[in-house]
């Protein structure tokens, strides 16, 4: 779609409408969980474990108790009386609220302190004792994996190992006959490192137990709000919460990326707390505890095998991963698919032969992993053949554009069913390659690349052509926990032809409350203006699975529309009713329907929506109102091509991004101002990890990159300016033809970095350890070695 | 604990309390003010989403003690819009889409706001410092640049 449909006044889709949420937030008047405060209202801290595998010998609460405003010290033997000292993951596997005997990474939760004040809380942390006997502690997944080794998880009967599971998608025998019969065969090692989505919120709730009536209403920081009613109900039914007794509100969110996806046991201890002390209980983790103990991402060690024939063309891939998830598995992921969607390793290329495979390691550190701004494990499938397609670019020395153009599925193939299983709605991906290529100047670029090398200096370009998978996602294979990935809106237009907007998603500041409002004018005219949007709370909106993977325009964006469609229907027999003619005779324009080949009559939707309440068709119901739960046919595929140049210091190892042209095809654009904010971001999020941001252990479960000191945010000054532009494959079955944009860039970004800054000397050795690199590894390079 | 008893001037109101000595100047303002408008996102001076106008230089309040503010003109977000108009940075991060999720917003609001203060023509790099001190994780900081640009050539 190129020129929007609708005028200025309407702002339907393809409109830069100016944001509805930023009024507030720019005069400080946004509503994030912290600013919150209730009657009578008591506050909890945490007290975390030092040590990361250690027996609890002792918990000594006495001088904590003694300070005047400390009322309550919650253990885990206090939660076993409820039997909610364990709970379950959404990955299935269970993991501690609080601890009885056993802690089993650094900074895990050991008990909470309850206080009239923020700071009396945490004075009573200080103050509690808590004797630990340090135990042996196992940091390494791949040493966690070996025959042998001692088992972290005894408190599952009958484990016998550290294998959290087991998956893989794919004929192995197939893939291997492939490999054995290409011309040249690349092997690299990738690993992506643990990183964390670090918004600038960290996570927190107000735990709210109504002791008259018996309700609990929960104030939280998260992205699924109707989730988490239902796992409330489902983990505390036996101690009598119901879930119509449970509200879960999601407030105004600062930044969630898939970290505020799960139950953390800060958020059940809250809940307990407040059911037994029956007052408001506000528990906020700074943010070292957010870092340090809240869901990682990533963590993926992978050995990636990429074949091909002389002339390029790719036959074929196997990969095989170990992941580190911490004590438990509570990956954010659909039920029936333990590593997310990684068998989209195949990416943007007609690959006939693949094999994937990921061993999930149990290990002392947190648990996790969540899908960080990413539709489950895009990133770790994108950065795999991303990598090993310009490994084998460097093996054939080809250039990497032109081995990528040989072998990118081509446009006729579309629907694409790939090796791994996967249909392709819709592609175009050597035009968008081309496209970032002119917009960089790629030829003079190499041109320049080959004159700086014969001098010696560093500089690097680098490519990534991905393709996403998104906007989860059809019920016959989608689900979290039995509750299927629909999504929903409800629509209601009040008399005055206004409208309210509600839906199962959650905005953290992808800015829906614009960008729903705009979905609404476009089908059914009323001005964006008009129509009010609202999330996130339990007792008002449809469920819904919430907003991740990028999947809110996909699921609850198509609900918007239909639910608007149904609306236009009925309005569409008011309006035959109104105007004394058939259905049949009339026609629609945005805004109003009118008598075919008499425009002058005609009737506005607010003239429709007044009639509905005021003068409806004998025999129709009043109101005009509409439910849409959408069931997507299918996933949606938005892809890009990005091209980075990066000049590298040799001395110092440090390595700067001179250019950055990122070109996306999300399909058919509600907001292009708001898309280009979402690439934005995603591309920030992405040189983070490439460049600055890991969280690692030393071998007693030490975290380093556990506070804002060392775990490297990017700021303006690391930032490019980034260069965006897009090309247009719309969606065939999504009711608008959009993807979802979301996280395109943060899975396209790394791979592009890596590309430039990564290349195996003739010698055989990597100039740079791993592929998401830090600059301190950039510093480790063999002195010398050419980029 | 000893309270001690303090004054400061808050977006033009004068304003007491009896204050801990250990009262960080952001809980000063949050949690006794009820000014929720200044947002905490760290424990280590990094983020400056905390960030307030104290005696006309940008401070990061998580930083300052309530007790070192004591005779101080603090202003706060809420402190930027004049009479009804909006102050130019308020005005530039709308229009060019400089927040998404809005929780660094504040912070870079009044950083931004003290530069232009003190420079009314900032080239892009000198942008890029002055708010390197603040982290936003949502918007890479481009639309953000533009912002602070678009509100310099409207105060010109
Ligand atoms: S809260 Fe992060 S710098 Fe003040
Ligand atoms: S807008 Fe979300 S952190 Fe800046």
């Amino acid at each position: 779609m190129s020129e929007p449909r609708t005028d200025a006044k309407i702002c339907g889709m393809g409109h830069s409408m100016k944001r509805k949420e930023d009024p507030r937030f720019i005069r400080g008047q946004g509503r994030y969980i912290d600013d919150f405060t209730l009657p009578g209202m008591l506050y909890m801290d945490i007290v975390r474990s030092p040590h990361a595998h250690a027996r609890i010998k002792k918990i000594n609460t006495a001088r904590a108790l003694k300070i005047p405003g400390v009322l309550a010290v919650i253990d885990g033997p206090t939660l076993a009386k409820y039997n909610l000292h364990w709970m379950p993951t959404i990955s299935a596997d269970t993991q501690m609220v609080l601890p009885i005997d056993e802690v089993m990474y650094q900074a895990q939760e050991v008990c909470a302190v309850i206080a009239t004040e923020r700071y009396i809380a945490a004075d009573g942390v200080d103050a509690v004792e808590v004797e630990y006997e340090p135990l042996p502690v196992m940091v390494d997944p791949h040493k966690s994996l070996a025959p042998g080794a001692p088992v972290l998880r005894k408190d599952k009967e009958g484990k016998k190992d550290n294998l959290a599971f087991h998956w893989q998608a794919g004929d192995k025998a197939d893939a291997e006959r492939a490999l054995a019969a290409s011309d040249v065969v690349i092997s690299e090692n990738v690993y992506l490192p643990r990183i964390h989505v670090a918004s600038m919120e960290t996570c927190g709730c107000i735990a709210d137990f109504d002791t008259a009536q018996g309700k609990l209403t929960v104030y939280m920081t998260t992205q699924a709000p109707h989730a988490v009613r239902t796992v409330f109900a489902l983990v505390a039914g036996h101690v009598g919460l119901s879930e119509e007794k449970i509200r879960i509100v999601s407030p105004d969110i600062g930044g969630g990326f898939g970290g505020k996806v799960p139950v953390y046991p800060g958020y059940v201890i809250a809940v307990a707390a407040s059911v037994v002390i029956g007052k408001p209980i506000k528990w906020i983790e700074d943010r070292m505890e957010n870092l340090q103990a809240d869901s990682f991402a990533r963590d993926y060690h992978m050995k990636v095998e990429l074949g091909a024939k002389r002339d390029g063309t790719m036959t074929s891939l196997k990969i095989k991963t170990v992941a580190d998830h911490g004590y438990a598995n509570a990956s954010a992921n659909p039920s029936k698919f333990p590593t997310g969607l990684f068998s989209i390793c195949t990416g943007s290329y007609d690959l006939k032969h693949a094999f994937c495979e990921v061993d999930a390691a149990y290990t002392h550190k947190p648990p996790g992993g969540v899908a960080y701004r990413c539709s489950f494990r895009v990133t770790e499938a994108v950065h795999a053949i991303e990598r090993a397609t310009d490994a084998l670019a460097q093996k054939l020395n080809m250039d990497p554009a032109e081995l990528r153009m040989k072998n990118f599925i081509k446009p006729e193939q579309f629907p694409y069913k790939s090796v791994l299983g996967w249909e392709y709605d819709s592609g175009n991906y050597g035009v968008a390659l081309k496209k970032a290529m002119d917009i960089i100047g790629y030829d003079a670029l190499r041109r320049e690349q080959a004159e700086k090398r014969k001098k010696g200096d560093l500089m690097g370009i680098g490519i990534s052509s991905f393709t996403e998978i998104v906007g989860a996602g059809p019920s016959r294979d989608f689900d979290i926990l039995g509750i299927k990935m629909f999504d929903s809106a409800e629509i209601r237009v009040h008399p005055t032809g206004k409208a309210i907007a509600r839906f199962g998603t959650k905005s953290q500041g992808q800015g829906h409350e614009t960008t729903y409002a705009q979905i609404v004018a476009e089908e059914l005219g009323i001005p964006a203006a008009h129509v009010q949007v609202e999330e996130g709370d339990t007792d008002t909106a449809p469920y819904g699975l919430g907003t991740y993977a990028s999947r809110s325009t996909p699921t609850s964006g198509a609900a918007c529309a239909l639910a608007a469609r149904k609306i236009r229907d009925k309005a569409k027999k008011i309006a035959a009713h109104l105007l004394e003619v058939s259905e049949q005779d009339l026609d629609w324009e945005p805004g109003k329907f009118f008598v075919k080949g008499a425009p002058q009559m005609a009737k506005t939707i607010q003239e429709c929506a007044f009639a509905a309440y005021t003068n409806h068709p004998q025999g129709m119901e009043a109101g005009l109102e509409a439910v849409h739960y959408y069931d997507p046919p299918n996933l949606t595929f938005p892809f890009g091509s990005y091209i980075c140049v990066v000049d590298i210091d040799r001395g110092t190892g440090d390595v700067k991004v001179r250019r950055f042209v990122a070109v996306d095809d999300c399909g058919n654009i509600i907001n292009p101002m708001i898309v280009e904010g979402q690439i934005h971001g995603g591309l920030t999020q992405g040189i983070g990890p490439a460049l600055y941001e890991e969280i690692s252990y030393d071998d007693e479960g030490n975290i380093s990159g556990g506070s804002f000191l060392d775990y490297y945010v990017p700021t303006a000054l690391e930032t490019p300016h980034w260069e965006t532009d897009k090309t247009t494959t719309p969606s065939p079955h999504h009711p608008f033809g959009a993807k979802g944009v979301g996280e395109s860039a943060t899975v396209g970004a790394p791979p592009a970095i890596a590309n430039a800054v990564v290349r195996k000397s003739a010698s055989g050795r990597i100039r740079v350890a791993t592929a998401m690199t830090t600059t301190m590894r950039t510093i480790e390079r063999p002195a010398g070695e050419p980029v | 604990m000893a309270k001690h008893k303090i004054s400061v001037t808050i977006n033009g109101a004068a304003r007491e309390a009896e204050v801990e000595s250990r009262l960080l100047l952001v809980h000063l303002i949050r949690e006794v003010f009820r000014m929720t408008g200044t947002h905490v996102g760290c424990d280590t001076s990094h983020c400056g989403a905390c960030t307030v106008v104290l005696d006309g230089n940008p401070v990061k309040s998580c930083t300052v003690l309530a007790v070192q503010a004591d005779g101080a003109k603090i202003t706060t977000v809420e402190g930027l819009e004049q009479g009804g108009k909006l102050h130019p940075v308020q005005e530039g991060f709308t229009e060019k889409h400089g927040l998404q999720c809005g929780f660094c917003t504040p912070g870079m609001l009044m950083t931004t706001s003290a530069l232009l203060e003190r420079n009314k023509n900032p080239s892009e790099q000198q942008i890029r410092e002055a708010i390197s001190g603040n982290l936003c994780r949502c918007t890479g900081y481009v639309n953000i640049v533009k912002a602070v640009q678009y509100a310099a050539e409207k105060m010109r």
